[in-house]
């Protein structure tokens, strides 16, 4: 046992030795989190608009007032004829053009041609799609209290957005990069650790000592797990006090999940390193192997039910879909232990597989 | 003398166990992987419906629901509570939810409502979904309206949305030119980065700096093969987008060869002075991860700039992707030409000049 | 003495890192064609001195002279005429002999065709012919010093420094090294070089003794016996770095 933490403390000094990497690895978990959950939004916001209006009534103003005063848009001027509309949106001076029909009051109240042309930017469609949603909604308000035609008939969705009432996009990212980390840290360093001692040729002399080998690998794991529990504390830490995230349902089910996947992690990490030799390669079979598959397939920056099939089969095979998503339903949907049994069935099931997969290698390499 | 080190990096560049296999596989995974992957259109959302009232006119309001596109309905559910079970297990994502007397309230009163519950921990999603189930909602008001011969008549405005540049509204346009990009910076910008840190590292690069060689020689002859690679595959890139997503450049094809170019100058730049920072291929890996993962989310390559806080914008001024990006998007979606382009091709002269001689100045034979 | 004759020529040299001095203002001379040994513990600041005679490090004060041309000013006129080869790394191991020699005749300016020929001088005096096409990296240690020695000579430099070249090789390796040093010297090619093996100390024309960095003692090996009483240069060495206070890395 003594020789154990013996190990375990050398293990630590390597890791603080080298300030940069370390700076990094503390660092990383926090400029991201800042950054998905300040500047990182799909959220419509300051969208530029520009208006045609040559009827300049009592409706048109008070239809730009209105959107002048929401959040959403900014009417940065006006053009005087539907030339001008495509060279404003060509050059990307605005982002939606709003043309009113002429004479559109008075066409309004008689029940004539009123109408109102959007040509909106559709480079990007959901962006596209929301602000056109926004600026209808601005409409059909001024409109409605305009009139008092109880005749027709309308039925009034009452819409409740549940967990994220206020449609932050912090809640959908905070697990995704929960997830993404522990990956880093865990499978990633642990790799690169594993393979540099092998190279440098100092897992040589600490294999001859009387410590089985498992005990060993176990002891260059330990720093790296306590590493990322501390990233995970920060991340979440971060997101309550500072990103108002809450932590919705159960801490302690959050952390056993977590630990599930820290472990997986690691026994991932030390799969890798059985099959590689050079540290560049555990670089890149890490890096191109486990992190890209990560941030694209595991829905934490791209919802998986967009995908298609053959991508959303292959995302099941990614831990780190099924952690996130485990993540997600604790930490935001708030949910209790039944809802996430399936989850953590599957990344239980996968834990014990790649421990096994990878004792196996490792003891298939020694020899 | 530049021909022998020429000669020698290609040699080692398709000698080495990875690179070629990266070379392969990045431009695979970027053209035909992250474009499905990449995809933030919102369509089969799951919806779950709680019908109370279950009269002809509620049944036929979902028949014309489950017709559109946007929507499969997964089930009916007796109460809302089951329903809300149902969220919480993540089987579906938005609950329709008709009250009871639904029927003969609209007939009494010709105004009645209806539950919308969204789950919007993805606030993008959220949104979308629940625009698209009013705008179905509101179309079949406006139908029984119609039908039963009250004439809404009056006070109804005519909207027409028209999107120009993305057409089709297609998720794949919108990221393709984009991630074009993504490929040139690592191809053209860390690659030969982590090639000079690994020559370091190994120690092969003092034997060339007791040579004559002069910097400029040595550093171009790591920078070239990578530009050429770089060109050659962007090429295939250009061409696989035409090909098989039927995507070609609305501009000039030689604006966006003019544009690579200068943006590759930035990105070597930019990766030299890195690797002048960096002792050993991990720091380098971690240095560049951290600085790949900050320039692309705040490149407006997922997510739009406008969106962010101002803060955030400023920061974006400083980031070559963002302008490059918007070049690739202006010249293939807009059909930009190079003179709409000239903010963007000084922003990216400035930053080539910026690193390049940031990078001269930091590198060091001797000290 | 001519100064014509002289190659390599110090002056205080002095190379100081913070407050810790690594080499403190030595001064000696190295003759045209003769064997110089540079002899110092780990840490004794031999390999300071040589990087700084290299061009690969500033001096912080103190002449230096390469070639006759000053380290810290013409440093790129001084590698023109210089070699060097280290123990530990100096060939690429990805590429094939030939294409070691090719580059390294290439990097010095020399044209295709001479380096062809020369190409095949080399591997028919080392023996190397039929490992041509092999990988440098396949080749055992002993070779690839040999052929990496020859690549340090072979644009035919005035002084070639050779750090710790024999390092790691059994003794009729390095016999076999030291017959390739003796041929160089032939054409007038002058050596300095480090080492840890006492018994090739015996070999030089002159050696100096580095201890915390100044240069405690220089002569030709049989002087050095002699002055200390000693049987053999191993003997010197152990009596002079005893006192050292540095301890090596």
């Amino acid at each position: 046992m003594k020789i154990f933490i013996s190990f375990v403390r050398k293990e630590f000094h390597h890791i603080i030795r080298d300030k940069r990497t370390m700076l990094i690895l503390l660092g990383m978990p926090i400029v991201q989190i800042l950054l998905f959950g300040f500047a990182i939004t799909t959220e419509v916001n300051n969208v530029n608009v520009v208006v045609l209006d040559h009827s300049k009534d009592d409706i048109t103003r008070k239809i730009k007032e209105r959107i002048a005063a929401s959040d959403y848009f900014n009417i940065i001027g006006e053009v005087d004829n539907q030339e001008n509309i495509n060279s404003v949106l060509l050059k990307g001076d605005a982002n939606l053009v709003i043309a009113f029909s002429n004479d559109f009051a008075s066409n309004l109240k008689k029940g004539g041609d009123a109408s109102i042309q959007l040509i909106a930017d559709g480079t990007e469609p959901n962006q596209a799609s929301m602000e056109v949603n926004y600026i209808s909604g601005i409409l059909n308000s001024v409109v409605s209290e305009g009139s008092n035609n109880i005749d027709k008939i309308t039925i009034i969705p009452q819409v409740k957005m549940l967990y994220n009432p206020q449609l932050k996009s912090a809640y959908n990212f905070v697990p995704g990069v929960m997830g993404m980390i522990l990956m880093l840290i865990c499978a990633m360093m642990t790799s690169i650790a594993i393979v540099r001692e092998r190279e440098i040729g100092t897992m040589e002399i600490l294999l001859v000592s009387p410590l089985k080998p498992i005990i060993i690998i176990i002891s260059k794991m330990i720093p790296y797990c306590v590493l990322s529990i501390l990233n995970l504390i920060s991340i979440l830490l971060l997101s309550v006090y500072v990103l108002d995230v809450p932590i919705a349902g159960n801490i302690f089910l959050l952390f056993s999940v977590s630990l599930i996947f820290i472990i997986l992690a690691l026994s991932l990490g030390l799969l890798i390193s059985t099959l590689v030799d050079t540290q560049m390669a555990a670089m890149l079979a890490s890096g191109m192997g486990l992190m890209m598959p990560v941030i694209i397939l595991s829905g934490l920056m791209f919802p998986i039910e967009s995908m298609p099939k053959i991508l959303q089969y292959i995302s099941a095979i990614i831990p780190a879909r099924w952690y996130i998503e485990a993540i997600k339903k604790i930490m935001i949907q708030g949910v209790e232990f039944q809802y996430v049994i399936k989850e953590i069935f599957i990344l239980s099931i996968m834990t014990i597989s790649l421990i096994l997969v990878s004792l196996k290698k490792f003891k298939t390499k020694l020899n | 003398m530049i021909r022998f080190l020429l000669e020698k990096e290609f040699k080692q560049i398709f000698r080495n166990k990875f690179i070629p296999k990266m070379l392969i596989m990045m431009p695979l995974m970027i053209m035909f992987v992250l474009p499905w992957a990449a995809n933030q259109e919102v369509k089969d959302i799951r919806l779950g419906v709680v019908n109370y009232d279950n009269r002809e006119i509620s049944n036929r309001l979902i028949d014309k629901i489950t017709s559109s596109d946007y929507f499969i309905l997964v089930d009916d559910y007796l109460s809302a509570r089951e329903a809300n079970d149902a969220v919480e297990r993540g089987d579906i994502d938005m609950i329709l939810e008709i009250p009871n007397n639904f029927e003969k309230e609209m007939i009494r009163s010709h105004n009645v409502k209806v539950m919308i519950a969204t789950n919007s921990v993805n606030g993008t999603k959220g949104v979308l979904g629940t625009s698209y189930l009013s705008s179905i909602i509101n179309d079949y008001s406006n139908d029984i309206t119609i039908n039963h011969g009250i004439i809404a008549g009056k006070s109804n405005i005519n909207l027409s949305v028209k999107y120009l540049f993305n057409v089709l509204m297609d998720y794949k346009v919108f990221m393709i030119p984009a991630l074009i990009v993504m490929l040139l910076t690592m191809l053209s910008g860390f690659l030969p980065a982590l090639n000079i840190v690994s020559e370091k590292e190994v120690g092969t690069i003092e034997q060339i700096n007791v040579s004559p060689i002069n910097r400029l020689t040595f550093v171009l002859s790591k920078l070239i093969p990578y530009w050429v690679i770089g060109i050659v595959i962007m090429s295939v890139c250009l061409i696989v987008a035409a090909l098989v997503y039927n995507l070609l450049p609305a501009g000039n094809v030689f604006t966006i060869y003019l544009f690579s170019i200068l943006y590759i100058l930035v990105v070597s730049g930019l990766g030299i002075v890195l690797s002048n920072y960096s002792d050993t291929m991990q720091q380098a890996m971690f240095v560049m991860f951290f600085f790949v993962m900050i320039l692309m989310l705040m490149s407006g390559l997922y997510t739009p700039i406008s969106g962010m806080p101002d803060w955030a914008r400023y920061i974006t001024i400083v980031n070559p992707l963002k302008y490059y990006i918007e070049v690739m998007r202006s010249v293939y979606l807009k059909g930009s030409t190079f003179f709409d382009l000239i903010p963007q091709f000084y922003a990216l002269v400035v930053f080539a000049l910026f690193f390049n001689c940031w990078a001269v100045i930091s590198y060091k034979k001797r000290n | 003495m001519n100064d014509e004759d002289i190659v390599i020529h110090t002056d205080k040299l002095r190379k100081q890192f913070g407050n810790f001095v690594a080499v403190e203002d030595i001064s000696f001379d190295v003759k045209k064609g003769e064997i110089f040994g540079f002899l110092g513990a780990n840490g004794a600041g031999k390999t300071t001195a040589m990087r700084m005679l290299c061009g690969l490090s500033y001096p912080t004060s103190g002449i230096a002279t390469v070639a006759g041309f000053d380290v810290s000013k013409h440093q790129e006129e001084v590698k023109k005429n210089i070699g060097y080869m280290s123990q530990k790394f100096s060939l690429y191991d990805d590429l094939k002999v030939w294409e070691n020699i090719r580059l390294f005749g290439g990097i010095y300016g020399m044209k295709s065709a001479k380096i062809k020929t020369k190409t095949d001088e080399i591997l028919n005096e080392l023996g190397l012919e039929n490992e041509r096409n092999k990988f440098v990296g396949e080749l055992p240690l002993g070779w690839k010093q040999k052929l990496s020695f020859s690549i340090s000579i072979f644009h035919e430099p005035k002084v070639v420094f050779l750090d710790e070249p024999t390092g790691g090789v059994d003794p009729v390796t390095r016999r076999h090294f030291w017959e390739l040093i003796y041929k160089a010297v032939s054409r007038g090619i002058t050596i300095f070089v480090t080492t840890h093996y006492m018994d090739e100390a015996e070999y030089c024309n002159r050696v100096s003794i580095m201890v915390d960095g100044k240069i405690k003692a220089l002569d030709s090996p049989s002087n050095l016996k002699q002055e200390f009483g000693a049987s053999s240069m191993e003997q010197v060495f152990f009596r002079l770095a005893r006192e050292a206070e540095r301890k090596g890395d």
